[in-house]
């Protein structure tokens, strides 16, 4: 029952924040809110046991999002145009739910230890992460040894990211901005080495 | 009736993750500013990470790091792997669309959708 | 900001701790939460709230725009040649096992470096990030006033044919 009532009562907080942070015009306060939404997200993925994820998403949401959004903000107006209430899309989105609530009906209970996802790989990695690695945080062992592959193409992820930002805003142009000054030639004498 | 309260109590954590992830796409389909479609995003996202990590969770586990006691219960950690990458490249998409944004802005002068759409026409009418 | 008394001492104290605590949680990633992306998130932040408090000028002086590109294809490479090691000790890429004399010292090596890797590429890709947004302003007055020479320039040149 107090399990319950935490879950539901952090998920209560987060739809409250969810809908303000949609329904309000000044976009500061909007960004501001979707910071506040990773940090109450980042609670409660302390609840449900998934701590190395809960302190991923305080670092990245409420940290390098909201502070990248900020700086974006700077260049861009202050308020949104304000507009009504759109029907379609409201259906849209129950109807969507409606047909998730639907397909949900086949998972197995919250927490039953007996569901098959924890009958498969996770008791190997758990026996593993102690006798064939020796690392006593079985998330690292898992991320950085036994699915390592799939760490190299997130960084590599990250890596073109970075690269499209870069082509984007980062200022860089085909030609020149200022003429060049005239490279001496080396040709093996003074200037080699 | 009590097989489908039964089933209710016993995944009442799903049903309410969805009703957060449709306010995010709600919020992504419905508002006309980018910067609000991009919040919106990210409250979906967010909420979808709930759903997965919500189906890793075994009752009376905890977290998984080694404890040294061997009857401990651990919390399925392939989920938690997988959310991980997630996040860090919702992250990394949220941040190229941040300098699409700035980018927009900078062409059109407005970053709503419809007076975009409106000065595409203009051009196109006296193109 | 950097008026501000309380602001700019606690700025000052605080920033060496943030980087500490990076690199801690960097490194015993291995026995409790922690790791890779965690600790680069945070290395970047220490780098932001220094632009932020004491201006951008100052955060660039810090941070040289070259480390940038060097760091996040350094941080990459770190991972991709730990993985190209396990292919030349004669097994599959990524194989930790081979990079030791024993199999778990091996493992431990190579979780180490590939969470460097990691690490090191986010926190280059954070800190660049910041600076490209929040520089943005200032390079677009750039090319305005390098567009405005331009075209005084062509028009002066037009007046002289």
């Amino acid at each position: 029952m107090a399990g319950f009532l935490v879950n539901a009562s952090l998920i209560a907080l987060l739809a409250l924040i969810a809908i303000l942070a949609l329904r309000l015009h000044r976009l500061f306060a909007v960004v501001m809110l979707s910071g506040a939404f990773s940090l109450v997200a980042a609670l409660q993925f302390v609840v449900l046991d998934a701590v190395d994820v809960a302190f991923t998403e305080a670092a990245v949401g409420a940290g390098i999002s909201t502070v990248l959004a900020l700086a974006t903000l700077s260049l861009l107006p202050a308020e949104e145009k304000p507009h009504s209430i759109s029907l379609v899309p409201a259906f849209l989105a129950t109807l969507t739910g409606l047909l998730l609530a639907v397909a949900v009906t086949d998972l197995p209970d919250f927490g039953d230890a007996k569901a098959p996802i924890h009958n498969h790989v996770a008791p190997e990695y758990i026996v593993g992460s102690e006798q064939a690695i020796g690392v006593p945080n079985i998330v690292t062992s898992v991320l950085a040894s036994y699915r390592s592959f799939d760490t190299f193409g997130e960084t590599l992820v990250v890596f073109t990211a970075a690269l499209a930002v870069l082509l984007i805003i980062g200022g860089y142009t085909r030609t020149p901005q200022k003429p060049k000054k005239a490279k001496r030639k080396s040709k093996g004498g003074r200037n080699a080495g | 009736m009590t097989a489908m309260t039964d089933q209710l109590l016993g995944q009442w954590n799903y049903y309410l993750v969805i009703i957060l992830m449709m306010i995010g796409f709600y919020g992504v389909i419905a508002r006309g500013n980018m910067v609000k479609k991009i919040v919106g995003l990210n409250i979906f996202q967010t909420s979808v990470f709930m759903l997965y990590i919500s189906m890793g969770k075994v009752a009376e586990g905890s977290a998984p790091i080694l404890t040294g006691d061997p009857t401990t219960v651990y919390s399925n950690p392939l989920p938690h792997v997988l959310i991980l990458t997630a996040i860090v490249v919702g992250v990394s998409t949220t941040a190229v669309g941040y300098a699409l944004i700035i980018r927009i802005q900078e062409s059109f002068g407005t970053i709503e959708d419809d007076d975009i759409i409106a000065q595409l026409d203009d051009e196109e009418e006296t193109a | 900001m950097q008026d501000d008394v309380v602001i700019r001492v606690v700025a000052k104290v605080m920033i060496p701790a943030v980087m500490l605590f990076a690199l801690y949680v960097q490194f015993h990633g291995d026995y409790g939460p922690g790791g890779g992306f965690q600790a680069g998130v945070i290395f970047a932040s220490a780098f932001v709230l220094n632009a932020v408090v004491f201006g951008l000028n100052k955060g660039r002086h810090v941070w040289p725009a070259r480390y940038n590109l060097m760091g996040i294809c350094g941080g990459v490479l770190i991972y991709g040649l730990t993985g190209v090691g396990g292919m030349v000790l004669g097994e599959n890429f990524l194989n930790f096992n081979v990079l030791s004399s024993d199999p778990i010292a091996g493992q431990h090596l190579g979780i180490l470096l590939v969470e460097f890797g990691v690490g090191l590429t986010v926190a280059a890709v954070m800190v660049m990030l910041f600076f490209t947004f929040a520089g943005r302003t200032a390079h677009l007055r750039l090319l305005s006033k390098s567009d405005a020479h331009e075209r005084k320039i062509s028009a002066s040149k037009k007046r002289r044919k």
